[in-house]
C-alpha cells in the first residue's frame, strides 16, 4: 500500500478495474500525502476531501458493477482555472476568493464522466498570468525539488502536486508555456494539446485565443490516458474542433525509425550551457532510437515573446472586464457611486501583475495605437505560423528546451517583469501557432530537473505522445522523486 | 425655399425574431420577470464562452438579400469595449469591420409621388445589453438582464435623407421591410424597432456636411419627426446666430419636444474595437445564401407592383395596401370574393375598415370584420341594394356586433328603394307638404333642389336609390 503514490496514473486504473485495491484507499493515501506536504508546497487553494471520499465510495461501487470509466476511481486535481460547481473556484485571485460555479467546466464534467476523483484546486499564478506561481492571492508554490525554488508557473500548484506525488494527474492550463515550463521546472511530464482539441468552456479566459486545457502527469503514457478522456469537441465552446480525438494510449508505442526531428536554432540561442548539454544528450538518444536531426530555423520565431506580450494583455484587459463587482466575485464595502464601485472592486480584487497586463492590453487596443501593436502584431503571429508550418514540411517534430534555466530563487525575477517573461521564450511560440507540445523531463543540472520540449504539427497530439514516450522507455529521469516525497 | 439644407442618416436598431438569443439558448420573450430570461452566458460568468445562433445569421441574409445588399462571405465579431453595469461582460459583441450585409438600397415614395433610393451603408450583427432600473428603487439601481444577449440587426442608412419626412418615410419602409421578412415584429412600443437619427445642416447647394449630433433612442416615428425637425431648427437657429454645432450625442424628451446634450465628442468612449477571439469568423458560400433567397418572400416594392397590375389600383393605393403583409393580404382576400370591384374595395380597405381599427388601436389580424363580410357589403354597394351612405351605417353596426351586412340590412331594413311608384308617392306627398318651397323652385330657385332631395331621403329613412331619387324629383318638381 504505501508504493500506491509511486504507481503511474495509468497502473492505478488498473488496478482498480483489477480490484488490487479501492478508489477509497487511494484517494486516503493520496490526501494524506496532501495532509503532510500542503504546508511545505502550497500547491492546492482547496482541498476537497470528504467530497473525494464520497466520490470514491461511488467509484468503488461502479467498479464493484463492472461499470465503464477509464479512469473509475482514479484521483486527480483540477487547476482553480476550471469552473467546479459547488466547489470554489478562485483563478489564484482575490477577486473569485468568494467564487463558486454553479456549473462544471467541460474539462471537469469530462473526467468526472470518466470516473476521476477530484482531490481539490491546486494553486496558480494570479488568472494564470505568471511564469512563477508568486502572483497567486494564496502564496508562492514551492518547488519540490527545492523549497526555495519557485515551480514555475502559471500551473504551479499542479505540478508541484504531481512531481511531490500528491496526486497522480492533475489538470493545467498553458497560455504561453503554463504547462511546460512548470512540468520542466518540476521535472514531470506536461502537455498542452493544439488549440481547440480541448474545450474552453468553463475554463476561466485569461487570453482566448492562446488559452488550451492540458495535464501533467508522471509520464507521456498517462498524459495520453488523461488528455484522451478530456478532448474532443464541445458545442459550447465555437473554436474547439470538430475533430475526432485518436486513441492517444494505443498510438504510444508508435516506432521512432525515420523520424525526422528538427532541431531549432532559434531554441539554442539564449541557452544556458549545461542545460544545452542535457538536450544535447537527449537528442543522442532519439538519434539511437532511429530518428533523423537536421536544423532548421524559425526566423520570425525570436518576435514571439513581444508579440505575446500585446495579444495576451490585449485579450486578458477584455477578458477580465467582467470582474466589476457587480454580479460575482469581489465588491468593494460601500460604494459611493458606480465609478467607485468599479474602481474599488477592482482596484482591490486584482493584483499587480494582472493589473500590470490589463493596463497594457488597454493601451495596445487605444484608438491610436491599435495598428502599431495589435494589428502589428497578429500580422507578425501569422508569420510565426507561416514559420511553423514551413517547417513541418521538412521534418516531423521540433525538439529543443523547454526553458532557458531550471528553476530559480522565489522573489529573483519579481523586480523585473521582462526578465519574469523571458523565462516563456522557448514555450510562446507553439500558442501563437496553437501546436500541440509537450516537455519530458531530460536529466538534471545540478540537483534540478531540466525539460525536454516536442512540438509537433496541429493535431499531431499522438505522434508529441509517442515521440515523449519513447524517450520514456529509454531513459528513467521521469522516474526521479525529489528528495523527501518518496 | 430655405437656405438650409437638413441631412440625415439614420441607425435602425431591429430586433431579430429568434426564438433565443444571439449567443446562448435563453428565450428572447419581452415582459418576462427580471433576470428569468438571463443565462450564465447573458451574465457573463466566469468560463462560459458564445455560441452563434445559426437563425440570427440567415436573419441578417434575409435583410440583405432584400435590401440588395452584398452578402460578405467573410464577416466578423468584435468586442466593444466598455464599462456599464447592464453590460455583463464589459463589452458588446457586435461588428465593426467585417459587417455581413454592405451597400443595400431602398427605395422611398414622397408625398408627392415620387421615388428616392436611399443607401443602405452596412447592416451588422450584434448583441442588446440588459436594462437599468431605477423605479420604485430608491437610491439603488436594478439591473435586468433578460434583454441582455438579444440578437439585433443595426441597419445605418448612408446620410442621404433631406427631412424628417423623408427620414420618417425611409424608416417606416424598412420597418414595413422587416416584418415582410418576418426577422422582427416591429414593435416598437416594446423597442423592438428604434433609431438613433443623425442631423446636421448645411448651406443648401453646399457639399460639404455640417458638424452632425446623434439623437439617441428614437422608438416611435412621431418622435422621429419631431426630433429631427428640433434638431435641425437648433442647429439653423445656433448657425445663424453666429454659433457652431458641436459633435456631441443628444436625447430627445418627448414631453417637452425637444433635445438636449447627452455627451460631447470629447467625452465620448474609445470602445477599444478587436476580433472576438471566442468566435470564429462567419463564413457564408453561395450554396447557403441562394437557400435563404429562395426563402424570401414577396417583397412590398413587388406586391405593390404587382397590386397596380393585377387590380389597376393607383400606385398610392397600392403603397397603402402593401404597407403590411397581413394588410394585402385581407384586400386580396377581399378582392377574390367581389373580383369586379377591386377599387371599391380598396376604398373601404384603406377608408372605413383602416379607420376603425386605427380607433379601437386594433391590427389588421383582429379579425373583427372578417374579409368575407366586408367583401359582402363590397357586394351589396355594387349590386344597389344599399347605397354608400347606408353602408358606412351598416359597418357600424358590423363592427360593433360582428354581424353580417345581410343580417343588419334585414333586421334593420336598410335595403334600397327602387321601386319607382313607392319613390314617386313619397315625393308627391312632400311636395304636398311643402307648396311655398315648390313655388320658389319653380320660379327658379334651382338650390331648393337639395332641400327636396334631403326631406325625401328623411321619410325614406335614407333608402331611397339615390340615382333614381334624382331622376324622379327632377322630373316631378319640374312640373
Amino acid at each position: 500500500m504505501s508504493e500506491l503514490h509511486h504507481t503511474s496514473l495509468t497502473a492505478l486504473a488498473a488496478g482498480l478495474r483489477a480490484r488490487r485495491f479501492s478508489s477509497v484507499e487511494l484517494v486516503r493515501a493520496f490526501l494524506a500525502r496532501i495532509d503532510r506536504h500542503q504546508g511545505a508546497l502550497n500547491a492546492f487553494i482547496s482541498v476537497t476531501g470528504e467530497r473525494a471520499l464520497k466520490e470514491a465510495q461511488a467509484a468503488d461501487a461502479a467498479l464493484a458493477a463492472g461499470a465503464p470509466g477509464a479512469l473509475l476511481g482514479v484521483p486527480i486535481a483540477h487547476k482553480d482555472i476550471f469552473c467546479t460547481r459547488g466547489v470554489r473556484t478562485t483563478c489564484g485571485s482575490r477577486m473569485l476568493d468568494n467564487f463558486v460555479a454553479p456549473y462544471d467546466a467541460t474539462v471537469v464534467a469530462k473526467l468526472k464522466a470518466a470516473g476521476a476523483v477530484m482531490l481539490g484546486k491546486t494553486n496558480m499564478d494570479e488568472f494564470a498570468m505568471g511564469s512563477s506561481n508568486e502572483t497567486s492571492y494564496y502564496g508562492a508554490v514551492r518547488n519540490p525539488w527545492n523549497p526555495q525554488l519557485v515551480p514555475g508557473g502559471s500551473s504551479g500548484g499542479s505540478a508541484a502536486a504531481v512531481a511531490a506525488r500528491l496526486v497522480p494527474g492533475a489538470t493545467a492550463t498553458d497560455t504561453g508555456g503554463s504547462i511546460r515550463q512548470p512540468a520542466a521546472l518540476c521535472g514531470i511530464t506536461g502537455i498542452k494539446p493544439t488549440y481547440g482539441r480541448v474545450s474552453r468552456y468553463g475554463m476561466i479566459a485569461f487570453a482566448s485565443s492562446l488559452d488550451q486545457g492540458g495535464v501533467l502527469t508522471n509520464s507521456a503514457a498517462d498524459a495520453a490516458l488523461m488528455l484522451r478522456e478530456m478532448a474532443g469537441f464541445d458545442p459550447r465552446d465555437s473554436t474547439s474542433v470538430e475533430r475526432e480525438v485518436p486513441d492517444y494510449v494505443a498510438a504510444l508505442e508508435a516506432p521512432l525509425t525515420g523520424l525526422k526531428v528538427g532541431l531549432l536554432k532559434e531554441f539554442f540561442e539564449g541557452l544556458e550551457r549545461e542545460n544545452e548539454a542535457r538536450i544535447r544528450e537527449a537528442l543522442r538518444i532519439y538519434e539511437g532510437l532511429g530518428a533523423k536531426l537536421t536544423e532548421v530555423s524559425l526566423p520570425n520565431l525570436p518576435l514571439s515573446v513581444p508579440v505575446y506580450y500585446v495579444v495576451a494583455p490585449a485579450e486578458c484587459s477584455s477578458n477580465l472586464a467582467r470582474f466589476d463587482g457587480v454580479r460575482f466575485g469581489h465588491r468593494c464595502e460601500n460604494p459611493r457611486d458606480l465609478r467607485d464601485l468599479y474602481c474599488r472592486s477592482r482596484g482591490e480584487g486584482f493584483g499587480a501583475e494582472v493589473k500590470r497586463r490589463i493596463m497594457t492590453g488597454t493601451y495596445v487596443l487605444s484608438a491610436g495605437y491599435y495598428d502599431a501593436y495589435y494589428l502589428k502584431a497578429q500580422r507578425v503571429r501569422q508569420l510565426i505560423n507561416a514559420d511553423f508550418i514551413r517547417a513541418f514540411q521538412s521534418v516531423d517534430v521540433l525538439i529543443g528546451p523547454t526553458t532557458p534555466t531550471p528553476a530559480f530563487e522565489i522573489g529573483a525575477k519579481t523586480a523585473d517583469p521582462i526578465t519574469m517573461y523571458l523565462n516563456d521564450i522557448y514555450t510562446i511560440g507553439a500558442n501563437l501557432a496553437g501546436l500541440p507540445a509537450a516537455s519530458v523531463p531530460c536529466g538534471f543540472v545540478g540537483a534540478l530537473p531540466v525539460g525536454l520540449q516536442v512540438v509537433g504539427p496541429h493535431f499531431s497530439e499522438a505522434r508529441v505522445l509517442a515521440v515523449a514516450h519513447a524517450f520514456q522507455r529509454a531513459t528513467d529521469w521521469h522516474t526521479r522523486v525529489p528528495q523527501g516525497y518518496a | 425655399m430655405s437656405a438650409w439644407e437638413t441631412v440625415i442618416g439614420l441607425e435602425i436598431h431591429a430586433q431579430l425574431a429568434t426564438k433565443s438569443k444571439i449567443f446562448s439558448g435563453s428565450a428572447t420573450r419581452y415582459g418576462a420577470p427580471p433576470n428569468s430570461q438571463a443565462s450564465l452566458v447573458d451574465l457573463g460568468y466566469p468560463g462560459v464562452l458564445p455560441v452563434l445562433n445559426g437563425e440570427a445569421v440567415r436573419m441578417a441574409v434575409k435583410l440583405g438579400l432584400a435590401l440588395n445588399a452584398t452578402i460578405a462571405p467573410r464577416s466578423v465579431f468584435a468586442r466593444k469595449n466598455y464599462f456599464y453595469p447592464d453590460l455583463p461582460k464589459g463589452y458588446q459583441i457586435s461588428q465593426y469591420e467585417l459587417p455581413i450585409v454592405a451597400q443595400g438600397s431602398l427605395e422611398i415614395v414622397l408625398e408627392d409621388g415620387s421615388t428616392r433610393k436611399i443607401g443602405v451603408t452596412r447592416a451588422h450583427l450584434e448583441e442588446d445589453a440588459g436594462k437599468s432600473l431605477h423605479e420604485g428603487l430608491p437610491g439603488l439601481t436594478g439591473i435586468d438582464l433578460n434583454r441582455a444577449g438579444t440578437p439585433l440587426v443595426e441597419i445605418v442608412s448612408e446620410p442621404e435623407l433631406r427631412s424628417a419626412r423623408e427620414a420618417v418615410a425611409y424608416m417606416k419602409k424598412v420597418h414595413t421591410l422587416v416584418r415582410y421578412l418576418e426577422i422582427c415584429d416591429g414593435n416598437m412600443q416594446e423597442g423592438s424597432f428604434r433609431c438613433d437619427a443623425n442631423v446636421s445642416v448645411r448651406k443648401a447647394g453646399t457639399q460639404k456636411f455640417g458638424t452632425r449630433a446623434e439623437i439617441k433612442n428614437l422608438n416611435s416615428f412621431r418622435f422621429v419627426e419631431r426630433a429631427i425637425n428640433y434638431e435641425a431648427a437648433r442647429q439653423i437657429e445656433l448657425l445663424e446666430s453666429g454659433g457652431t454645432v458641436v459633435q456631441e450625442t443628444r436625447l430627445y424628451d418627448p414631453d417637452k419636444g425637444e433635445t438636449r446634450s447627452m455627451r460631447s465628442k470629447e467625452e465620448a468612449n474609445d470602445y477599444r474595437y478587436f476580433p472576438d477571439p471566442d468566435l470564429l469568423p462567419v463564413e457564408l458560400d453561395a450554396a447557403f445564401i441562394d437557400s435563404v433567397r429562395q426563402t424570401l418572400p414577396e417583397l412590398p416594392d413587388q406586391k405593390a407592383a404587382r397590386l397596380v397590375r393585377d387590380y389597376a389600383l393607383s400606385a398610392y393605393d397600392a403603397g397603402v395596401l402593401s404597407a403590411s403583409r397581413e394588410l394585402a393580404a385581407y384586400y386580396e382576400e377581399v378582392v377574390r370574393a367581389v373580383p369586379k370591384e377591386p377599387k371599391l374595395a380598396a376604398n373601404w380597405v384603406m377608408g372605413e375598415l383602416a379607420a376603425a381599427l386605427n380607433k379601437d388601436n386594433l391590427e389588421i389580424t383582429c379579425g373583427r370584420i372578417p374579409a368575407a363580410h366586408l367583401a359582402a357589403l363590397v357586394a351589396r354597394i355594387a349590386d344597389a341594394t344599399i347605397s354608400g351612405k347606408i353602408a358606412k351605417e351598416v359597418f357600424e353596426v358590423m363592427w360593433a356586433e360582428g354581424s353580417t351586412p345581410d343580417a343588419v340590412i334585414e333586421a334593420k331594413g336598410l335595403r334600397q328603394i327602387t321601386d319607382t311608384a313607392t319613390i314617386e308617392r313619397v315625393i308627391d306627398e312632400v311636395m304636398a307638404k311643402n307648396p311655398g318651397q315648390l313655388a320658389d323652385y319653380r320660379a327658379g330657385k334651382d338650390k331648393l333642389f337639395g332641400f327636396f332631395v334631403g326631406q325625401v331621403m328623411k321619410a325614406t329613412g335614407g333608402k331611397a336609390n339615390p340615382a333614381q331619387l334624382n331622376a324622379l324629383l327632377k322630373q316631378k318638381l319640374g312640373g
